[in-house]
């Protein structure tokens, strides 16, 4: 079950594929990780898919397409690719390059990350329960 | 060094020693006649600066380094000069104001010769050795002088950087830039590095950049408000551009840049009320405990 060929691990919640990227994921371990994760994608009947890369503080450009082209792919397959935690520094060099991530879809952190996949902690009141206490 | 020069440089410097507190009055006195000085540098300050300055004269001249070179290379000369230089600099006097001030020197230290001998030939050397001797000091203290204003003009633009770029948190994880001043990617970049961080830190959803203080949105300022964006938009946070005065979005519109891809609203105000709806409904950094309290 756990990633053997990229060394990159693969948690599964419910629909939802957690993953997250470490700096030093090379060109090899990159494209190893995108067929793994394609696989379990359809292995598990995932619908969305959170990678987590706030410990990378370096993304150069072959990781940047390997994360476009998995959206595409990951899109293809009907599921969704929310990525989580960029750096300030890594988005500024992204944009320095002029890549964008245009199509991927980001969010601050792998919490957010999985609020905007509809879920919810755990010690939070469901919705329409009380409103949080004014201070 | 031949004789002539050398008899002069002892004949300078001997009325130096004997003469030295008459020379930087007389200096300080040909100043202030001339009205070089419309700044705020005091009497005292003129004294005490005259005073060190002779006196790094003399030093420099009991040394055997070549006159030309006496002014350059003697450490305390050197710095005397300078500091003299810097203060005018600093002080806001023209240029036109600094160079006489050392010129004013050659003046007061050739009375102080005459005094001393009335031999022709010894005073024509004398003259010579002291033109040459200052002159490179004038140079000096000009270059100095220039040094000196380039430095200022560089210390402000850093603070210009620094105070023009504040990132102010205006709702709970919406946060606004509000750019004043033309927006270059010096700025773009210290801009996005601080949004950036600041959205890190406060896990701000919306940050919203107001360009009511940009003079001009050109095709490179719309290029460097979209790198902006985009960092934003990478981060997982939503922008907002605000500020845009109808001058501007008409240049916008005849230039055919195209920001279709960003939500923009006219005041800082609109851009809020579009902001808030954006956020998610719970605070994320929400604590567990915040209910128990």
């Amino acid at each position: 079950m756990s990633g053997a060929r990229s060394g990159v691990p693969i948690l599964r919640l419910g629909d939802v594929l957690v993953t997250g990227l470490l700096n030093e994921l090379d060109d090899k371990a990159a494209i190893a990780f995108t067929e793994e994760l394609t696989e379990r994608i359809v292995g598990d009947r995932a619908r969305a898919v959170l990678i987590d890369i706030s410990r990378l503080e370096i993304i150069d450009s072959f990781v940047a397409r390997t994360l476009m082209e998995l959206t595409t792919t990951a899109r293809l397959l009907g599921a969704r690719v929310i990525v989580a935690g960029m750096r300030p520094a890594v988005a500024i060099t992204l944009v320095e390059l002029g890549l964008e991530l245009s199509g991927v879809e980001t969010t601050l952190n792998a919490e957010q990350g999985m609020m905007a996949l509809g879920w919810q902690p755990a010690s939070r009141p469901p919705k329409g329960g009380p409103v949080v206490p004014l201070r | 060094m031949n004789t002539s020069e050398s008899e002069a440089r002892l004949r300078v410097s001997t009325a130096l020693r004997e003469q030295g507190e008459k020379v930087a009055d007389r200096w300080v006195q040909l100043q202030s006649e001339q009205a070089i000085l419309e700044t705020g540098i005091t009497e005292a300050e003129l004294n005490e600066e005259a005073d060190s300055l002779v006196e790094a004269l003399l030093a420099g001249l009991e040394t055997d380094i070549p006159v030309q070179d006496v002014v350059t290379t003697h450490p305390g000369l050197r710095r005397a000069v300078t500091d003299l230089s810097m203060r005018r600099a600093r002080g806001g006097a023209t240029p036109t104001a600094t160079s006489p001030t050392i010129l004013a020197l050659k003046e007061a230290l050739l009375e102080a010769v005459q005094s001393d001998t009335r031999d022709v030939t010894a005073l024509y050397h004398a003259a010579l050795f002291i033109n040459r001797l200052l002159d490179t000091a004038g140079a000096m203290s000009f270059e100095i002088y220039v040094e000196g204003r380039e430095e200022i003009i560089r210390r402000q633009s850093r603070q210009l950087l620094e105070v023009s770029t504040p990132v102010v948190r205006i709702w709970d994880r919406v946060l606004a830039v509000p750019l004043i001043g033309t927006l270059d990617t010096t700025r773009t970049q210290v801009v996005m590095e601080n949004l950036l961080e600041a959205i890190e830190r406060d896990e701000a959803q919306v940050a919203i950049i107001d360009i009511t203080g940009v003079p001009t949105v050109d095709t490179a300022v719309a290029h460097h408000l979209m790198q902006t964006v985009n960092a934003v938009r990478l981060m997982g946070a939503d922008c907002v551009i605000s500020g845009i005065r109808p001058p501007i979005a008409q240049i916008i519109a005849q230039l055919g840049i195209d920001l279709s891809a960003i939500l923009t609203r006219a005041t800082l105000a609109d851009a809020l009320a579009a902001a808030i709806p954006l956020l998610t409904d719970q605070p994320a950094h929400q604590s567990p405990f915040a209910d128990v309290r």
